[in-house]
Formats: C-alpha cells, structure tokens, sequence
C-alpha cells in the first residue's frame, strides 16, 4: 500500500464458508407458535405426494450463525453507501433510506394484489401520483407501471408499437438500433418479433441522419434511440429524426436508461418521442441491491394509449381508483398482478422529496461529469469531443501504449477504494471507459476519483506491470472466468471440496 | 505459428484441409487469438447439410461468441468430440487437433474461391494493421 | 436539498473548473426551444417527515384491520426479522450487479447459495439466480422448451394461475408459439385425456402447476412421460413454495418455474417477488438469467463469478437466450435468508402447520348446510369450496366483519362461478378460521 491511495485502507476482514458448510443436524433458528388446531398426518392426506422429511441438503444453523454468516458476506461487497461508483449508464445514486422506511410500513408492505379494491385506495393513489409525476417529467400522454425492468419496459414499448402497426394494417418488420446502443435493445426486439438493423453513428457520435433517411423505409417499425447516447451525449437533432420516422409511418422509442441527464431540463415528449420507458433503479433512486429488483415504467403518447398493458389505473366516480383489466385492445399482460410496486413506492418517495427541485440533481449530475471530464482532459484519451451531459466517455488508447488496457484500469481503481467504471461499453468505442458519478458524490469524492484515475495512468506509463495484475487488495484475486465457464459449477454439492475445486 | 501451405483459408478465419472430396475444417491461429480462451464450442451432427458461408457452428469464450461460417458446402460427417471436455485445444493447436468437423464436399469447385496460406497471411497483416491504427 | 453533496460555493468552484459561468451553460447541447423555462409541475418539496405523513396516510387507506383468506399466488407467510436486518445492510441493499466480482462476493456467494437451496427445493439440478416473477419465469421456462425442442406449440393447463397464463400469451404472440389450453377434471387435476388428445410431435411444452390455481397437487410422473413419449418437456410451475416443505418435488419435469415471494417476501400489493428457473445440467446453456458459478481465484483461493454470461443480453445481443437484465437479486437475498432460517425442519414444520390448519379451515367450513369442496384430489394450504350462493354476495357480508373471503374463482373461469379458493397458512389462527366460519353461516342464512 502506499500513501497516494488515499481513500482505501487493507483491514482485518472475516472469512465465511457456504451456508451448507456450517449445517449440524439438530441446530434451528426459527421457532413457532405452536399449533392451535388439530395435527393431522401428512402422509395420509398426500399419499404418494409427501416428502416424508425435510429438504435433503437444506442448512441447519443457528440464528447467530445465520446472522454472521451473510454479515460477513455484506462486508465483501462494495456499495454506494460506502463510495462512489462512477458506472456509466448504471446511474448509481443514493438510496434514500426514507424509500426504504415507508417501503416496510404496515399497511404498505402487507396489501394482497387481490383484495377488494375499495381495501386498496391507498395503494391506488400512490400508483396514480406516481403516474402523474412521470407523465410531467417525460412529457409524455399515458404511462403503465407494470414492466418489472428496463428490458421489460423496452420489451412492452416494442409491442405497444407492434399493437398499434398492426391496427393500421401492417407490424412491418424491422426495428432500427443504433451501434452504440444496451445489449437489451437489440435482444428485446428479437423478442417482439423484430429483426434488428443497426444504425452507424457518425463521428461525432450522433445518429447518421443521412444513413437514416436511407434506412427508414415502409419496413421499419421504429428506431430505438437512448438520449443522451450512450456516449453521453445529447442526440441533437431528435426532432428531425422523429420527423424523418413519422413520415414513413414508424414511431420514435427512447431508451430512457440515461434520463438523469434530462429530468427537469427537458422532455423527451417535447422532443418527438412516441414512447419510452424509464428505469426507477437508476433515475429514480430505487435500490440495485445487487441486482434488482427495479422497475421499467414505459410512457406513451395518446397514439399508443388503447393498448397499453393490463391493468390500466382508472378514476371512476367519486374519485375512487381501480384497475381496469377490461381493455379490448391491450397487448395484454406482461407481468402478474400490478407491477413491482414496493420499488414503485420508493420511486415516488424520491420524486416527492425533490419536488421541482429535481432539477438540481440533474444540474449536479451534469457537472459532476464535467468536472471529472476536465480533470481527465489530456489524461486519457477523449474520442467524441462534443459536450458531455452526465456522463463522459474515454478510452485506453493512451495506455494501450504500455500494454495497459480499460480492465486493467478498472481492476487497478479497485485499489484505490472505487469501483470500476463500465469497462468495454459502448462498443463503438473499443477500450471504452464509460464514468458517470452521478449527483450524489460530494466535490471531494470526484477529486479522490480523478487524483485515482490520474495515478493509475501514470503507473500505467512507468510501472505498467502493478495496473495489469490489479487488483491487489481485495479478499480475491483476478479469477478463473474461463475455468468457471468450461466446467461450470453452479451450485453446492456434499461431495465438492474447497479450495481444490480447480481440478 | 506457421499456416500450413496445404490448407485454403476464408475471409473469416476458417481453413479447410481437402483431399479428394473430404475435409477437415478448423478455425485459425488469428482467430482462436482474437478470441481468447476458448470454454465451448457448439458443433452440428453428423448428417448435417452445409452451405458455404452459412453458420454451421459457434465458437465461445467467457466474453464473446463467435459465428463460424462453412468454408466449403457439403455434408458434415464428423465432429470433434474432443472438444466437449477440452475446448481449450482450439487455443493449443488450432491447426491441428482442434479441427472442427469433417465435410464432406459437395462441391470441391468453391475451394477455387479460396486464399491460399501466403494471401491469407497477408490478409491478417492487413487486418492488425488496421486494428492499430 | 439534503441528498446532493454541495455547497453553493463548491458548485461555483466546479463551475470555473470546466469554464463555465452558469450551469446553463453545460446544457446547450439540448437545442434552446427544448430546454425548459419552468420548474415541473410536482407536488412541493417534502421533508423527510413529510413523505413518511404522505405514505402513512395511504396506508391507513388500505386493508388495515382485515383478516384475509387470499391466496392465489401470492401467500401471506411469518416473515423473519433477521431477512429484514440483512436485506437493510448497505452493502447488499446498496451494491451493483456482481460483474466486478473481486468486491461483489457477497452478492455473489448468496447468489450461489440461493441456486443451491432452489435446487434442493425443487429437485432440480441447476438454478438461475432470479427471474422477474412466477408469471414471467414461466413464460421464460417455455421459451426455453422452445429453443430446446425447435417446436412451436405449447400445451398449458387451465389450472395454471390465470395471470401465469395471460402474461405467456403475451409473451407467445411475438414469437410464433401457438398457446393451447387443457382442461381439468372433478378431482380438479388436470384432465390427462384432454392432454393427449392434443400432444402431438409439434409440441415444446407441456405446463401444469402444482399445487395448482385450485389448490389441487398434481401427479407429474405420467405427465412427464406422455411428453417425453412426443419429443415434448414438461414445465411445471409453483407458486406456492412452502408446499415444497411437505409436498415431493418436481424431479419429473424437465423444468420449474417457481415463485420464491412465499420464502419471506412481503405480499407488497404484487412486488417484488422472485421467480427461478431450474432445470437439467444438460440444458443449462439454454436457460435464462444469471448464473453465479463457483471458480478460484490466481492463488487457488475459492470465489465466485457470474458465469456463462454468452448467454445474455450483454453478450449475445439478438440471439440473447431472453432479454433480461436487473432480475430480482435484493428479493432472491430476502428468500435465501428466509429459508436458512427456517432450515431443514422449520420448512418442514412450517409446511405441516399449513397443511392442519388448511384441513382444520376445510372441517369448519364443511359444517355449514350446503357448502362443500369442490374438488377431491390432495391439497396443500388452499382449498376450492362451493357455495349455495353467489360468492361475492357471502364476500360482500364477510367485508362487514372485517374479513376479505377467499378468492372468487368466477372471475377467471366462468364455469366455477359459486366457487371460492380458500387460502390459510400458518400465519391464520383458529379464531380466525372459526370466525370465517361464523361469517359464512350468516351470510348463506340471510
């Protein structure tokens, strides 16, 4: 370790086995009220179809073990509570732990998506407001809450748009992508029935306007579009391209993954947009916990409205709420019951919050980004030089020089206390280092990052070796992905040994 | 690693070592390069029909996947079965025990259409300059 | 605004940094006509107080108070403080997507431990690591057969959850699979005649679900081999997972969806929940979704990474084995902590609650003049009764005692129209039960 890291210190950090590992027959941590109704026998009533003793294999372990065992494991995990993840696209922003009170409360956390509906006013209005709160952030004329992520949103706009070709005679057959574009657009459309054409972007990383006038003919059904690109730049002249789409009859989908970059300052129905989905994990604060759960809300114009998904949120007389599943000309249903909604409910705790004031996290989450573009200006290498919104995006170029390349950066910056930038992406940038800090990290955290970032390519020019074997400090090392793909073990078995399992 | 003179090789990478009107078909030394370690590989039964330049297998590493594209149209008689439990011979020896399958051809005319080892090493002299650039 | 970093005097520091005098300034790339003139029209700003008043008073608007009898795919189970405790610890609550597995172990072993118990759970021999939910998972385990098998169509029993089955449809529309429905018999399983009369060698999947919409556990090993018997798979799908604590699992079928909400998750009004796809060794390249695989690291230390990622999205693009990306990690954590607290035997127990208080629910309700089950075969924790008279009419008189009555099945299938479902787990005490019973008595007598 040496003292120019400075926002990372090496500490004493628990090991932990596999849950399986610490079994014991005999050992519990949870017991019972005891039963107030008659016992009866299992196997006489399901015959043949009683598994006569518990789950072979299942742990037995004690509450403290329990409680331990996946401490420890937390303690392994990097996480926004503990620093900055400058991730492009990802938008990894503070998780207001006040979502995560009112998430739980009784009330909120307890409802059956079937209970009668005049039981579920409370539920109803929150999905209203948040509806309405979306609808005057995007612009946009109707919204569904259903998609249960990005891709589901993106998944559902593809066939709201397929709904409403087909009512006009023709789904047609082809969806424009651009090269820049989420590994999910491309396999979302696939799914929706489409083939996928790609879009170049130009040198400036726009869309190619005259390669699109050549590309939409009576064939195409739309063009995905995320805005700001995944380069981080704003798409200029996205009313032109709505217009170019229009004219042919195709419709405008925007990838709303990058929304941090516009909420509050513009609206992407303003800009042309005829449908669009949002991620509630990434704008709108909802947590990633490692994965998910998020949410994928996908608004729309009035054009697209009848076909929304079911159940659609209706006000009927003396202002009661419902869900109406009664919708002649809905795509259908994309996800059981009504959506995700306990990260529904934190996306609207954000957003009530902020207020009209969320506009100021976009201003910060814009400057932030420029900030640390400045400050690594000259540094690494710049390959669109247009104006960056919320995020910037470099490239290993300089530092391929010596050998070094974006993964070796990356896994370095783990030394330093961060967590890697998205690496590889977009992939019409090869080596590409995709940062966006978003507006929850403090000036002092984007200075420790470009002091990081900074050291690292200079060890990448003088002692290359140190950034290519990195990371140095973690409880792991750089592990076998090869060996964890060709002999794949994907679960826990009695007869698989520790550490040997290289064999 | 040398390109054996006796094989014709495609502008994707494959090569194509025939006699008579069988085959045998691997991808090359550039490409398992490219790829990085291999950890599987997806190859047809036997009986399968070929066209050239048609998909007839896939080629994985833990980051990419790769499409490979008959050389030559034909019938596939033979996969390597050593690949199964040991893609990594792809990387090894690429030329050699890492063949792919075993054609037979159709039509041994469409080898014509082919580089020979000097034109390919050319064409991937011009390929990683171009990388570089 | 307490949740950016900033003071005002930072801001203008970070302002001159990049050369610019306003803020404004950094957004003229978004041409001038399109940049807003006013703040959005959103409810005031509100203190942290404030929005814990807003989500307070809309949960007092809800079903505070009531005892329910609803099952039908989401359950009401005792959740566990300690999931709670976990599940709130920053490092996982807080943490991305496991790809820089170096400082994601946590994630990613409880991944790995969460594949393993689905596994046991479900006899299965690998598992993903989460899906959206039990619909989608479902639906992505047919597609799966799908891509397996090469065939278009799909046989699903009518006794599948219906929103199981609309979001398939959904799903088929766009993919060219043809959907096809099956019926079911008195005993209330599914009608195997009617099965064969439709399987064919055109067939991918044959889904059923067990215990199924009425309650009713299904037999699979003569299902299993009828598909196999035409080339078919068979899925089966779970929504009620704590039947797997007394019930045998689905070792027959070639896949399981299931859903984990019953493993500690919070009914939450529909989610977030969890669903898993397990399956065979064999087809694991086809299957969809994460995988967390076990692997060592350059000093032969034990780790684990996300692995076989050439299947997804990222990776495959259009040839993706689904489009999925954020799954459901958090909720997966949730059941995985959950269910190594009940362990072995508290799974086991847990179940057999359930199951005596289902019996205990069925004897009081048999009692009243006219109402008996409608279906013979066995059941776990829900039941299907038949009423004199219109259930929603009873339902109407049970709300008055604060009561919500058991789900009515007329809603989704139109012959069963004086059929309840009625749900009890071991979180409903003998007083309630007793007190469903009394409100019934009255309803049918007025």
């Amino acid at each position: 370790m040496n003292e120019k890291i400075k926002k990372a210190t090496r500490h004493t950090n628990q090991n932990e086995g596999l849950i399986f590992e610490k079994s014991s027959p005999g050992k519990r941590a949870l017991d019972w009220p005891p039963l107030d109704v008659p016992k009866v026998d299992p196997t006489k009533l399901l015959g043949e179809h009683h598994r006569t003793s518990g789950v072979e294999g299942f742990p037995e372990v004690s509450e403290i073990e329990v409680l331990r065992h996946f401490t420890r494991l937390s303690t392994w995990n990097y996480a926004i509570d503990l620093g900055m993840y400058p991730l492009g696209s990802c938008t990894m922003k503070y998780n207001p732990r006040v979502n995560e009170f009112v998430a739980r409360l009784n009330g909120i956390a307890t409802e059956h998506p079937y209970q009668p509906q005049e039981l579920s006013q409370g539920c109803l209005k929150i999905l209203r407001l948040l509806e309405k709160c979306l609808l005057e952030i995007t612009g946009m004329d109707a919204v569904t809450l259903q998609p249960a992520a990005g891709a589901q949103g993106e998944l559902t706009g593809l066939l709201l748009i397929r709904a409403y070709l087909q009512k006009q005679g023709n789904a047609r057959k082809t969806v424009l992508i651009p090269d820049s574009a989420h590994g999910t657009n491309p396999a979302t459309a696939v799914i929706a029935g489409y083939e996928v054409q790609n879009i170049k972007s130009n040198a400036d990383g726009q869309i190619d306007i005259e390669h699109l006038k050549e590309q939409v003919t009576d064939d195409v059904a739309a063009l995905m579009l995320t805005n700001p690109s995944t380069l981080g730049i704003f798409e200029q002249r996205i009313p032109e391209i709505a217009e170019i789409l229009h004219k042919k009859g195709a419709l405008l989908y925007m990838d709303g993954a990058n929304m941090n970059a516009l909420t509050g300052v513009t609206r992407p129905g303003d800009l042309g947009v005829d449908v669009m989905h949002l991620n509630l994990h990434k704008t709108f604060s909802t947590p990633h916990g490692g994965g998910g759960p998020g949410a994928g809300p996908v608004a729309v114009k009035k054009i697209l409205e009848p076909f929304l998904p079911i159940p659609v949120l209706v006000e009927r007389e003396g202002g009661k709420f419902a869900l109406d599943s009664q919708r002649k000309e809905s795509i259908g249903r994309v996800k059981a019951f009504a959506g995700n909604f306990g990260v529904l409910v934190r996306a609207l705790a954000y957003i009530l919050a902020y207020g009209p004031g969320v506009r100021q996290a976009t201003e910060d989450a814009v400057l932030n980004a420029n900030y640390i573009r400045k400050g690594l200006e000259g540094v690494y290498d710049l390959p669109y030089t247009r104006p960056s919104m919320h995020e910037v995006v470099f490239s290993d170029v300089l530092q391929k020089k010596n050998g070094v390349n974006t993964m070796d950066i990356a896994k370095r910056l783990i030394d330093y206390g961060f967590h890697p930038y998205t690496t590889a992406f977009p992939l019409i940038v090869p080596g590409a280092l995709m940062i966006e800090p978003t507006e929850s990290e403090s000036k002092e955290e984007c200075d420790l990052f470009i002091d990081a970032m900074k050291a690292i390519a200079q060890e990448a020019a003088v002692t290359p070796e140190i950034v290519k074997t990195a990371p140095h400090t973690t409880r792991v090392k750089r592990l076998d992905e090869v060996g964890a793909a060709r002999k794949p073990i994907l679960r826990w078995k009695p007869e698989v040994k520790r550490s040997e399992a290289a064999d | 690693m040398a390109y054996p003179t006796n094989y014709k090789y495609s502008k994707d990478h494959e090569w194509i070592d025939a006699k008579g009107d069988m085959a045998t078909v691997g991808i090359t030394d550039y490409a398992q390069h490219e790829l990085g370690d291999v950890v599987f590989v997806e190859l047809p039964a036997a009986g399968t029909k070929l066209t050239a330049g048609k998909q007839f297998a896939s080629v994985e590493s833990v980051k990419a996947v790769s499409e490979i594209y008959a050389p030559a149209s034909g019938e596939a008689t033979e996969s390597n079965a050593l690949l199964q439990a040991t893609p990594e011979t792809i990387n090894n020896d690429p030329h050699g025990a890492g063949w792919l399958i075993k054609l037979k051809l159709s039509n041994a005319a469409e080898l014509d259409a082919l580089m020979d080892a000097a034109a390919y090493e050319k064409y991937i002299e011009e390929k990683k300059k171009e990388a570089s650039a | 605004m307490r949740y950016l970093p900033k003071s005002p005097a930072e801001r203008q520091e970070m302002l001159s940094a990049v050369g610019a005098k306003t803020i404004e300034e950094l957004f003229h790339s978004i041409p001038e006509k399109y940049r807003l003139k006013k703040p959005l029209n959103l409810p005031a700003a509100m203190s942290e107080h404030e929005v814990v008043q807003y989500f307070s008073e809309r949960a007092k608007e809800n079903s505070d108070g009531y005892t329910s009898f609803l099952g039908a795919g989401v359950y009401n189970h005792l959740r566990s403080v300690i999931t709670d405790t976990i599940l709130q610890r920053g490092e996982f609550l807080t943490s991305y997507t496991p790809y820089q597995a170096e400082i994601t172990q946590g994630t990613l072993q409880a991944i790995f431990e969460f594949q393993t118990l689905m596994c046991q759970l479900t006899g299965q021999e690998v598992a993903n690591a989460s899906m959206y939910d039990g619909s989608t998972a479902t639906t992505e385990a047919v597609l799966m057969a799908e891509r397996l098998t090469g065939r278009g169509r799909v046989l699903v029993a009518r006794s599948v959850q219906p929103e199981y089955r609309e979001v398939l449809r959904t799903y088929a529309k766009n993919s060219g699979l043809h959907v096809e429905e099956f019926g079911y018999t008195p005993a209330g399983t599914v009608d195997t005649k009617a099965l064969s009369g439709l399987l064919k060698d055109d067939v991918c999947a044959v889904v059923v679900q067990s215990p199924n919409f009425f309650g009713v556990i299904e037999t699979l090993g003569p299902l299993a081999e009828s598909a196999h018997a035409h080339g078919a798979l068979l899925v089966a799908a779970i929504a009620e997972g704590v039947s797997l604590g007394a019930v045998k699992p689905p070792s027959e079928a070639d896949i399981v969806a299931m859903e984990a909400q019953s493993f500690g998750l919070a009914p939450s009004y529909g989610g977030p929940y969890a669903g898993v796809v397990a399956s065979k060794d064999r087809f694991v390249r086809q299957m969809p979704g994460r995988l967390a695989g076990q692997t060592v690291d350059q000093e032969g230390r034990r780790g684990f990474v996300l692995t076989l990622a050439t299947r997804e999205q990222h990776i495959r693009r259009e040839k993706a084995t689904s489009n999925i990306c954020t799954n459901q990690a958090l909720c997966a954590l949730a059941a995985t902590v959950h269910l190594t607290l009940l362990g072995k035997e508290g799974l086991r127990e847990m179940a057999e609650q359930n199951i005596a208080k289902a019996q205990f629910a069925l004897g009081e309700l048999e009692k009243i003049p006219g109402v008996k089950r409608a279906f013979s075969g066995p059941f776990f924790n829900e039941f299907t009764v038949e009423f004199p008279k219109s259930v929603r009419l009873v339902n109407a008189e049970l709300l008055q005692e604060k009561i919500i009555g058991p789900f009515v099945l007329g809603t989704t299938y139109p012959e069963l129209t004086k059929n309840a479902l009625v749900c009890v787990t071991e979180t409903t005490t003998r007083e309630q039960i007793e007190r469903l019973a009394a409100g019934v008595r009255k309803a049918l007598a007025a």
